[in-house]
C-alpha cells in the first residue's frame, strides 16, 4: 500500500485537483469516450445479440425443465440466469441507450421493457436521470440508501436507523419491488415534501407492469405445468429471489463500499465537466473478477467506467478500465476496486455501522467512519 | 401450389402466436423477439423479408446504378396496392439499422406475396447504395406494412394519365403493371421524363408495352435531347381536356411544380412527392422547425433543447448533458452536430438527444 489513505474530506472535495487539473482530467475522459464512440460497430452489435440469444435460450430451457420434476434445481438455475442477464447485461444497459445507435427497435432505450416489476419508463427517470446525473450528491441522489437506509454519515442519524440491517435484508429479498416503488418517494411523502397526488400518474403503469409480471410467473406458467403448479410457482419465485439478491449485492458493491465519496449539493453547484467525471469516479467502486462474472453483473462490476460513460456499450468497460486506471494513477486519484467478498464485507459493515449514531463527535468524526481497508494496490487489481 | 395445402395450419399457428395468452407468456419482450431467433422469416406481428433477387435496371458509367430487389416477405405482409410505398430497414454491415422509404414497383400483392422495390443508389444514401450495390441475396430486411394514398381507385377510370420523372416511375410502373394484369380495357397515357435513353428504367418492358398497344399511349421524353418539357399547351395537345382526366404524377420537385402549374387546383390530379436531395450545409444559419408544435425560428446555434425552450416549448428532458436519454426525439430533416463529440449527422428520421444536438443550417425536429 503505497498510496496514502485520503480522508473522506479529501476524497469528497476537489481539494486534490486544481481547476486546471480537473479540466485536463475531463478532457482525457472525453477523449476515451469519443474514441469508443467512433469505433462502435459490428462486434458490439453481434455481442449484444449473442447475449440476447443466450438469455432467451436460458429462459426457454428453464420454463421447459419445470416439466421434469427431478430437474427442478436446474430449471431454477436456468431461469435465474435468464432473469439476471435480462435485467443486468441487457435491460439495464439497453435502457441506458447503449445500443440506440444500432437502430434496432428491440434494443432501443425508448422501447425496451425488462423482465422486472418496475416499469422501464419510471426506472429510466429514477436511474438514468436522477441517479446518474446527481450521483452521490447527498440530498439529491435517491439511490443513497434508497430512501430507506442510512448509507452515509451526512444523513443525520435517527433511532429509526437502528433497523438498518433489517431494512437492507428486506430490500435485498424484495429488490425488484423496492426498485419499482422507488419512484413513489415514500420517504418524501412521510416527511411532507411530496404529496400523494404527485404519485397519481405513476400508478397505472406500475400496477399494469406488476400485474403482468405476476400473472406470467405466478399464474400462467405454473398453470401450464398442470399438477406441477406448486413446484413451478415456487421455482419462479426462487428465480426472482436469486435475481433480486444478485442485483442488490452487485449494485450495493458498486456504490457503498468503504472509501466511496459522497458530495454536498453546494460543492456540485456550477459543476464543470471535469468535476462531473471526478464525482462519478470517486462515487463508484469496481468488483474484480472473471469474464463470466462481469457478464452476469451486466459489467456493473465496472461501476466506475459505467458511471463515467453510462451510454457506452458495457462490453467496452473492461477495455476502458485499463486506461481509466492509468489516468487515475497519474492524477493520484483513488480507483476503488476489490474482489466481491471484500466489497460485500465492506458494504455489510457500513450498513451496520450506519445503524448506530456516530461516535466521537469531538475529533473529525469522518476519520472514524471511513474504513481503513480501501486503497487497492496494483497486484490486487491485476488479480 | 404448396401454400394452399399448408394454409389452414399456418393460419392456426398465426392465431395461436397472436393470441393474448402468447402475449402474456412472452411479455415483456413479445413473441416476435423469440421467433426471430429461431428463424428470421418467422413473425407474428412484425414484417421482415429476405432479398431473393437483385436485378440491375440501368448502369450508366459515372451515374448511380438503379436496381430492383425482389423481396420474399414473412406471412405477416398484408399485401399492397399499386402506388404504395414501404419503409425498409437494413443493417448495413450487421450493425446500424437504417430505414428508408421505397416505392413498390411490382403489381398489387396479396398477403405473403413476393414483391419488388426499385431504387436508384443515391450517392449520399446509406441504404439505397448498400441495397443496390452490395446487399447479398438472402439478406434479411425489416419492413413496415405498405403505406400511402397514392393509389388507383377500386374502379379504374376509363382514361388515366400517369406522369413521372426519374425514379418517380416506380409507383406508376406498379400501377401500369397492375392494370395490365387486370386487363384494363381503357386508355392509359403514360408520360415519363428521363435524363437520357440510357437512364431509362424498365426500358425493355416499356418497349414491349408500346409495341403491344393495348390502349397504352407511351411517351418517353428526354428534354436534353430536344423533347418538349411539360407545359399546359403540350399536355392539351396530347390529351385534350387533360385537367379533367384522372392523373397520377410522381417525380422530382421541378416536375411536380410544372404539373401543379398545368393542373391548377384540379381534383383529378393525384401527386406523390419525392423529397428533394439535401444540399450539405455546414453553416450555423438557417431555420429550426419544431414540426409537432408548428414553431419555426432562426437557428441560433444553441442546442435544440435550448432553442425549443426559448420558443416556449417544454419538451421532455432530464440531465441536459446527454447521458439520460430522456430527451430523445426524431429529427426529420437537416444536419445536427453533437456538441460533446463534434460529430455531425444528416440522416433523415434519426433519433437524437436534443440536449446535446445543435442544428447546422436548416433542421426539423418532431417536437
Amino acid at each position: 500500500m503505497t498510496n496514502p489513505q485520503p480522508t473522506a474530506e479529501e476524497a469528497a472535495g476537489t481539494a486534490r485537483l486544481t481547476a486546471e487539473q480537473l479540466e485536463r482530467f475531463g478532457e482525457e475522459m472525453d477523449a476515451i469516450r469519443q474514441r469508443i464512440l467512433a469505433d462502435l460497430g459490428e462486434e458490439d452489435a453481434a455481442y449484444i445479440r449473442k447475449v440476447v440469444k443466450a438469455q432467451r435460450g436460458f429462459e426457454i430451457a428453464g420454463r421447459a425443465l419445470f416439466y421434469l420434476p427431478p430437474a427442478w434445481p436446474l430449471a431454477v438455475a436456468s431461469l435465474s440466469i435468464s432473469k439476471i442477464l435480462d435485467n443486468m447485461e441487457i435491460g439495464h444497459n439497453v435502457m441506458h441507450g447503449q445500443y440506440d445507435w444500432m437502430g434496432d427497435p428491440g434494443l432501443n432505450s425508448r422501447m425496451y421493457e425488462w423482465d422486472n416489476v418496475c416499469p422501464s419508463d419510471q426506472w429510466k427517470n429514477s436511474h438514468n436521470f436522477i441517479h446518474h446525473t446527481y450521483t452521490n450528491i447527498v440530498g439529491k441522489d435517491r439511490d443513497i440508501g434508497y430512501g430507506v437506509l442510512r448509507m452515509d454519515e451526512d444523513q443525520p442519524w435517527h433511532p429509526y436507523y437502528l433497523g438498518n440491517p433489517v431494512y437492507a435484508l428486506l430490500l435485498m429479498v424484495f429488490f425488484e419491488w423496492g426498485v419499482a416503488l422507488h419512484d413513489l418517494e415514500v420517504e418524501n411523502i412521510v416527511a411532507g415534501r411530496r404529496s400523494l397526488g404527485d404519485n397519481k400518474p405513476l400508478y397505472p403503469g406500475l400496477l399494469r407492469k406488476m400485474r403482468r409480471q405476476a400473472v406470467k410467473d405466478y399464474l400462467l406458467f405454473p398453470a401450464l405445468t398442470g399438477p406441477l403448479f406448486p413446484l413451478t410457482f415456487a421455482g419462479n419465485a426462487v428465480a426472482n429471489l436469486v435475481r433480486n439478491v444478485w442485483a442488490f449485492n452487485i449494485i450495493f458493491c458498486g456504490h457503498f463500499p468503504a472509501g466511496v465519496a459522497t458530495f454536498s449539493v453546494e460543492e456540485c453547484e456550477d459543476e464543470t465537466r471535469g468535476h462531473w467525471y471526478y464525482r462519478q469516479l470517486l462515487g463508484s467502486a469496481n468488483i474484480t473478477g472473471g469474464k463470466v462474472f462481469h457478464l452476469l453483473t451486466g459489467n456493473l462490476s465496472h461501476q466506475i467506467e459505467h458511471h463515467l460513460f453510462p451510454d457506452l456499450p458495457a462490453r467496452r468497460y473492461p477495455q476502458i478500465a485499463e486506461e481509466v486506471r492509468e489516468i487515475c494513477e497519474r492524477y493520484d486519484l483513488d480507483y476503488n476496486a476489490g474482489p466481491l467478498g471484500k466489497q460485500l464485507f465492506s458494504v455489510a459493515r457500513k450498513i451496520c455501522r450506519m445503524a448506530l449514531p456516530d461516535r466521537k463527535k469531538a475529533d473529525d468524526p469522518r476519520d472514524e467512519v471511513v474504513e481503513p481497508v480501501q486503497v487497492v494496490t496494483e497486484p490486487t487489481v491485476a488479480a | 401450389m404448396s401454400t394452399t395445402t399448408t394454409a389452414p395450419l399456418a393460419d392456426l399457428a398465426q392465431r395461436v402466436l397472436r393470441s393474448r395468452t402468447m402475449a402474456a407468456l412472452t411479455q415483456p419482450h413479445g413473441v416476435d423477439r423469440y421467433l426471430e431467433l429461431v428463424n428470421p422469416m418467422w413473425a407474428a406481428h412484425e414484417v421482415r423479408a429476405r432479398i431473393v433477387d437483385v436485378h440491375r435496371e440501368v448502369d450508366v458509367p459515372g451515374h448511380p446504378p438503379v436496381a430492383t430487389l425482389t423481396l420474399e416477405p414473412t406471412s405477416t405482409w398484408r399485401g399492397h396496392r399499386a402506388g404504395q410505398h414501404v419503409q425498409l430497414g437494413v443493417e448495413v454491415d450487421g450493425a446500424r439499422r437504417t430505414t428508408r422509404v421505397f416505392t413498390v414497383s411490382s403489381p398489387d400483392s396479396r398477403p405473403g406475396d413476393r414483391f419488388t422495390v426499385t431504387m436508384r443508389a443515391n450517392p449520399d444514401g446509406v441504404v439505397s447504395r448498400y441495397l443496390a450495390g452490395r446487399a447479398a441475396i438472402g439478406t434479411t430486411v425489416h419492413l413496415s406494412q405498405a403505406q400511402g394514398e397514392f393509389v388507383l381507385p377500386d374502379r379504374v377510370p376509363e382514361h388515366v394519365v400517369m406522369i413521372s420523372g426519374g425514379s418517380g416511375i416506380t409507383p406508376v410502373m406498379s400501377m401500369l403493371r397492375s392494370l395490365q394484369r387486370r386487363t384494363h380495357r381503357g386508355r392509359v397515357t403514360f408520360i415519363h421524363y428521363a435524363q437520357s435513353p440510357e437512364h431509362q428504367i424498365f426500358a425493355s418492358e416499356l418497349a414491349d408495352v408500346a409495341a403491344s398497344g393495348n390502349g397504352i399511349d407511351l411517351h418517353l421524353l428526354h428534354p436534353e435531347l430536344g423533347d418538349p418539357a411539360l407545359s399546359p399547351a403540350w399536355l392539351e395537345r396530347l390529351v385534350p381536356g387533360y385537367r379533367d382526366v384522372p392523373t397520377w404524377a410522381c417525380g422530382p420537385a421541378p416536375l411536380i411544380e410544372a404539373v401543379h402549374g398545368a393542373y391548377g387546383d384540379s381534383a383529378a390530379l393525384h401527386v406523390e412527392y419525392f423529397k428533394p436531395p439535401r444540399t450539405g450545409g455546414g453553416e450555423v444559419g438557417g431555420e429550426v422547425t419544431f414540426a409537432r408544435s408548428g414553431r419555426t425560428a432562426p437557428n441560433t446555434g444553441e442546442s435544440l433543447l435550448a432553442q425549443a425552450e426559448a420558443l416556449g416549448l417544454r419538451p421532455e428532458s432530464g440531465c441536459r448533458m446527454g447521458i439520460c436519454f430522456s430527451c430523445v426525439s426524431r429529427k426529420e430533416e437537416g444536419t445536427v452536430r453533437d456538441v460533446v463529440s463534434g460529430a455531425e449527422s444528416s440522416l433523415p428520421d434519426e433519433e437524437i438527444r436534443v440536449c446535446v444536438s445543435a442544428p447546422v443550417g436548416d433542421c426539423t425536429v418532431d417536437l
